[in-house]
């Protein structure tokens, strides 16, 4: 015991140093030090003895390109197959797109990873020119894109609720009008607000590489993406659609002036949680088309996805009300006391504080969420894990289970630990900044 | 209603807290330039009647009008009033997530539509007047609780307000720091603002308050001037106040 103490008393830096005060402080904790390390020692070289060093990578093809997993079989239990991933990664990836153009899920799997990336540097989100002109650029192109969709809307309409069908004779001017439109709201976007605009454009060619039918790319239907695409698509999407939404929702739950409003969040809300998100994805692909007009066919993945924001919202909101709740009520006092509007008081004031404080709970609902998103495999849509599963179908490789889920959870991990150490540095990094 | 000619004008102001009356039949008119101390012992109002004038509480009976305009649910006369009137918290309620130089220039670059540059220099020339232009890029959380609050009267200032509000702006400080706090003030009195200020700081109100009102119990009890308060008070509950207060010190 006393030695204990006394190595605790100097006052050293350094490895040695270090174990010794919060490893081997004293008897007990020597105990437990060792007992875990034994444990983790163990767990460890066996899963290395099996991962790596047991482990069989390649497995010979019959002449009929069937593979041969006797010596597979035989390493059961001691070596990982990793041939099974090597044989089935496209598929379990890419899904059952086209495989002379699975490098386009490919490229869209880098662009998201880039993506996130460019994200995470803070200086990016600095906002860009406020230069009138640029602005109106934005505008007119947002409005040209409004314009062509509302005569398209108007034009469904009519054939639709009134059986009246007009051939519209400026269609091909509008849609070149619409994709000038485009053109310049990103343009607009990249130099008012460097990183939405970056996030609009790559979302963009993202959604061309997937589909194609323009610059030469083969059209691809949704019903062939799958894989990991899938998975970020609907993940990215959902949740870059949902916190905004989740935001307002929250914001009119709150409010005093508008009890409408706030009835209408509250429903949403309970409404929302009180259901499992399978059910929300039953009714957005068994339900929703039924109570559609018949001609409207909206796709199965885009269903899914509505389903997904709306669910992801909800619980976000409630995130975020946490946040709202939690500033002092003196900070929105001094903004009303100072002339701010409610828009410029909860913009500089209100959210800023309050996002803040809940960014832990904020990305445990994210990567919750990143996860969920494997539930869509009910209705049929082939994501990550439903692409292992598929890829399992397989006669020669159904008793691998154990390597392909190993692998997807590794993929898993991957993105949700980047998630989390992302969450964690952005904390510091906003702590220190006030002096805290 | 001779509005225009008085700076505030509060008539027969009734509130309540739910049941309970918070405010009876308070009159009250403060003239441009005029400086006026509340003080009474807590629960006495004076807070909440301060709060009604800039609207952080509504009022349910009666009228109050501030530099000619009466407050009611119309929001763009409680704009207008919320742009000439600076509020000072017990509190300081400055915004942590923003710079001194920041918390300053926000509103003026907003309500006032000033241009950057332009709030920046403003800024920068009241936190001097306010002696800490030093402290500009540091964020509220570094700053003593004396140098916060100054950071707050400078930043209700920056929006060029005709009339300023404190309520118990010295309260949450301690000792030391009163001091720093209360001679920010008297310069201001001295450049010729009209203040209404809610403290128990007697010595400050003998310097520079036209007028003491005591306030007890949801109302006006008794206001005249400071010399003439606290050393003839009329009633029964001033008399008792002042010798609690004394006592304190």
């Amino acid at each position: 015991m006393s030695d204990a103490a006394v190595a605790r008393k100097i006052p050293t830096i350094g490895a040695v140093a270090w174990l010794r005060a919060n490893l081997f402080g004293s008897w007990v904790s020597t105990a437990i030090t060792l007992a875990l390390g034994y444990i983790v020692l163990r767990v460890g070289i066996a899963f290395v003895d099996w991962a790596f060093v047991n482990a069989i990578w390649h497995v010979p093809y019959s002449k009929t390109g069937i593979a041969e997993t006797a010596v597979c079989q035989n390493t059961k239990g001691t070596g990982a197959c990793w041939a099974v991933i090597v044989d089935k990664y496209r598929l379990i990836l890419f899904g059952r797109f086209p495989y002379d153009e699975q490098w386009r899920p490919a490229v869209v799997i880098v662009l998201f990873v880039a993506l996130f990336a460019l994200s995470t540097i803070r200086a990016v989100w600095r906002k860009g020119t406020t230069a009138r002109w640029v602005q109106r650029v934005a505008l007119a192109g947002a409005g040209l894109i409004v314009l062509d969709n509302a005569v398209d809307l108007l034009l469904i309409v009519a054939s639709v609720g009134f059986g009246v069908h007009i051939s519209d004779p400026l269609a091909p001017v509008l849609e070149m009008l619409n994709t000038i439109g485009k053109c310049g709201l990103v343009f607009g976007l990249l130099l008012l607000w460097p990183a939405i605009g970056v996030w609009v454009a790559t979302l963009a060619v993202i959604f061309m590489l997937m589909s194609g039918g323009i610059l030469g790319l083969s059209v691809v239907p949704v019903d062939y993406w799958g894989g990991l695409p899938i998975t970020l698509i609907l993940a990215t999407f959902g949740l870059a659609f949902a916190f905004p939404l989740a935001v307002l929702v929250a914001l009119g739950r709150r409010s005093t002036q508008m009890p409408a409003v706030k009835t209408l969040c509250v429903v949403y809300v309970e409404l929302i949680r009180g259901v499992p998100l399978i059910s929300v994805l039953f009714m957005a692909s068994v339900m929703f088309p039924l109570f559609m007009p018949p001609g409207i066919n909206i796709d199965k993945l885009l269903r899914a996805q509505i389903a997904v924001i709306l669910f992801a919202a909800a619980y976000l909101a409630e995130v975020v009300r946490g946040g709202l709740q939690a500033l002092p009520k003196g900070q929105t006092e001094a903004a009303d006391a100072l002339g701010l509007t409610y828009w410029q008081k909860t913009g500089f004031i209100i959210l800023p504080q309050a996002l803040r404080l809940v960014i832990p709970p904020l990305v445990n609902t994210f990567i919750g969420f990143f996860k969920d998103t494997s539930l869509v495999l009910i209705i049929g849509i082939f994501d990550l894990l439903t692409m292992g599963k598929v890829a399992l179908s397989d006669p020669p490789w159904q008793s691998f289970s154990t390597e392909v889920y190993v692998f997807l959870a590794f993929i898993y991990i991957l993105f949700c630990y980047g998630m989390s150490r992302y969450s964690r540095g952005l904390e510091r990094e906003l702590n220190s900044a006030r002096g805290r | 209603m001779s509005a225009s000619a008085s700076a505030i004008e509060l008539v027969k102001v009734n509130k309540w807290f739910g049941a309970l009356h918070v405010l009876r039949d308070i009159d009250l008119t403060v003239a441009t330039g005029e400086k006026v101390v509340v003080c009474g012992p807590s629960g006495s109002g004076k807070s909440t009647m301060i709060r009604c004038i800039n609207r952080l509480e509504t009022h349910q009976e009666g009228h109050i009008f501030v530099d000619g305009t009466e407050l009611t649910d119309d929001l763009r006369a409680l704009d207008t009033i919320r742009r000439e009137v600076g509020m000072v918290f017990q509190s300081f309620n400055l915004f942590p997530h923003l710079t001194i130089l920041e918390n300053c220039t926000l509103a003026p670059i907003w309500v006032r539509k000033m241009p950057k540059a332009e709030a920046e220099a403003l800024a920068m020339s009241y936190l001097e007047r306010v002696k800490i232009p030093e402290q500009a890029a540091k964020y509220p959380g570094q700053l003593s609780g004396g140098q916060q609050q100054r950071v707050a009267i400078a930043r209700a200032l920056c929006m060029r307000p005709k009339i300023m509000l404190f309520d118990e702006p010295t309260s949450a400080l301690d000792p030391e720091m009163i001091k720093e706090v209360l001679d920010t003030m008297i310069s201001l009195a001295e450049s010729g603002m009209t203040m209404v200020c809610v403290t128990h700081e007697m010595g400050f109100a003998r310097q520079v308050a036209d007028r003491v009102v005591f306030m007890d119990r949801g109302e006006i009890v008794e206001s005249g001037p400071p010399r003439r308060m606290f050393e003839a008070p009329e009633t029964d509950r001033l008399k008792l106040f002042l010798s609690q207060i004394l006592r304190g010190d």
